[in-house]
């Protein structure tokens, strides 16, 4: 990172409550730089799942302000949050993938959605296919892929747009250990490329496998930030901020 | 799986239509289908029916209404016939006077005979049974009621038994039930129109609610609403065309198997309700109306649905 670098998101005192229930999320304050690499951690309903949607933008909070590429998503009008979401890359816990579509069409349909014409999407979405190593299943629906595959699928779909943001949820809480380093290892190489990544996890394992990345605690609904560092991150690499 | 992703530029991202073979893909096969072509297909068929019967019956109560428009009967109510005989005669004398006049043709007593002649029998006896004198006047323009009433008046001074009337007044109950069946053939097409629109309402309902999960996925990708609705619509117009042309296609055949039915009654008036080109024009747009609306339906269903979403 260097200096001069925009704020990819910042979130400034956001809260979430769900109806009248009481908030899921309270105080969320920090900021996410271009090229970092954070993770998201928490003990199951800690509020991980609902801070995500919030961040892929499917989800208004109930208080605060989100602020995106410079841009505040809370007040933007609904018609002009697609064209932020396009600069988001999701990896949903359950994948998402749609189901009467073949691996080669979920990994092409950022791309189709974007506009891209079926001759510049050809082979982009061959070289994807490569690289999760799925080529051989490239016709194959989802409910004839493995869980590991499917996985594979929906990161390839999330990552094919070259996002300025990675958003994967619990990306390796259904492949064995040597998957989810392997899964880890696309994040990082993407991330190399200048894409910020937030990967929610629970297994606290992970954490130490990409030694750059930042740690953001969710704890009941509040972000445990106490040298303020996620909310005010100094402006220098990230592997050198790492609290907690 | 090598270790640097294979996306070295980014593809674009503008806001561009969502369009093509591919786009359509987005719905599974047959998510709009089952019923729906079918439950078009009938509608349209029974839309075409009742706009051709409408047609038809506007066609038949605008040929009557020319027809009678400009007549008139002059009856001449007087027992004695040398007297009957007389006063008619003064009659014609007195109508070919008038300008606006354009023929006059007494009805031959043997014609009254036989109009007559299933109450009565053959050979009625004119004295007997006086049988007025008729006189059928047919005007250049309508016959309004300002001119007959110049007529009478002219007429009593030579004949005080005449009485004069328009055809078209005994015609009136006639074109009323006619124009009340061309409402009762408006209203049925309305209320199809609506029953299409409902069905196709709710099959994109359904079609949404089987497929909120792609379409929220599509959404978060970066899918706007305007792009999710035009693959509803693409469907939508896909099973309406393939509906309406079925339904043409049966409704048409009734209409000329109805068609030829009326026909072969060989009544003059029933004659007067054929369809013209501009009619069967008409129903020729019963399909294309019912694409057009089905499409705006499920939009209007879908975007609905959609804002409902972040």
């Amino acid at each position: 990172m260097s200096e001069g670098d925009e704020e990819v998101v910042t979130f400034d005192n956001v809260g979430l409550r769900y109806g009248q229930g009481k908030e899921v999320l309270s105080d969320i304050s920090f900021t996410l730089w271009p090229g970092s690499f954070y993770f998201l951690t928490g003990a199951s309903g800690a509020g991980k799942t609902s801070l995500l949607k919030l961040l892929y933008l499917a989800q208004r909070p109930s208080r605060g302000v989100i602020r995106m590429f410079g841009t505040d998503v809370i007040t933007l009008p609904r018609a002009r949050l697609p064209s932020y979401r396009r600069r988001l890359g999701v990896v949903f816990q359950d994948f998402r993938l749609v189901p009467h579509m073949s691996a080669h069409d979920n990994i092409a349909l950022p791309l189709r959605v974007s506009g891209v014409s079926e001759a510049d999407l050809a082979k982009p979405v061959a070289d994807m296919l490569e690289w999760v190593g799925l080529a051989h299943r490239a016709e194959a629906r989802p409910a004839t892929l493995s869980g590991g595959e499917q996985q594979r699928v929906a990161i390839a779909r999330a990552v094919i747009g070259r996002p300025d943001v990675l958003v994967a949820d619990e990306p390796t809480g259904n492949v064995d250990p040597e998957m989810a380093v392997k899964l880890l290892r696309l994040f990082e190489a993407l991330n190399r490329l200048g894409t910020t990544v937030v990967v929610a996890t629970h297994d606290l394992h992970l954490l130490q496998k990409v030694p750059q990345s930042m740690i953001m605690r969710l704890d009941k609904g509040r972000l445990s930030d106490p040298t303020g560092m996620l909310r005010n991150p100094p402006r220098r690499k990230a592997t050198e901020a790492r609290p907690g | 799986m090598s270790k640097t992703p294979p996306v070295k530029r980014r593809l674009g991202r503008g806001l561009v239509p969502f369009r093509g073979e591919r786009a359509s893909q987005l719905l599974p096969q047959g998510s709009l289908a089952g019923p729906v072509p079918w439950v078009i297909a009938i509608m349209v068929a029974l839309t075409v029916i009742a706009t051709a019967a409408g047609l038809a019956l506007s066609n038949l109560a605008d040929g009557a209404q020319a027809e009678l428009s400009g007549g008139a009967t002059i009856q001449v109510v007087e027992a004695e016939p040398g007297e009957r005989a007389r006063q008619a005669q003064a009659v014609e004398e007195v109508l070919a006077g008038f300008p606006e006049v354009a023929t006059i043709r007494r009805v031959p007593q043997s014609e009254l005979e036989g109009l007559l002649e299933p109450w009565l029998g053959a050979g009625v006896d004119g004295e007997t049974v006086p049988v007025p004198a008729l006189i059928d006047v047919r005007l250049r323009e309508e016959a309004t009621p300002d001119k007959l009433r110049r007529m009478r008046a002219a007429l009593l001074q030579v004949a005080p038994d005449a009485r004069i009337d328009a055809q078209a007044t005994w015609l009136g109950p006639v074109f009323s039930a006619i124009a009340s069946l061309q409402y009762l053939a408006l209203a049925l097409v309305v209320l199809l129109a609506t029953t299409s629109l409902a069905a196709v309402f709710l099959a994109a309902r359904s079609a949404l609610g089987s497929n909120r999960e792609t379409i929220e996925v599509v959404h978060l990708l970066g899918g706007t609403d305007t792009q999710i609705a035009r693959v509803f619509q693409r469907t939508v117009a896909t099973d309406a065309a393939l509906g309406g042309m079925v339904g043409l296609v049966l409704g048409t055949a009734a209409v000329l198997f109805l068609g030829q039915r009326f026909a072969a009654l060989d009544s003059g008036m029933v004659a007067g309700g054929g369809l013209g080109w501009q009619d069967w024009l008409a129903v020729a747009f019963v399909p294309l109306i019912t694409v057009l609306l089905a499409m705006v339906t499920a939009r209007l269903t879908v975007v609905a649905a959609l804002r409902k979403m972040l």
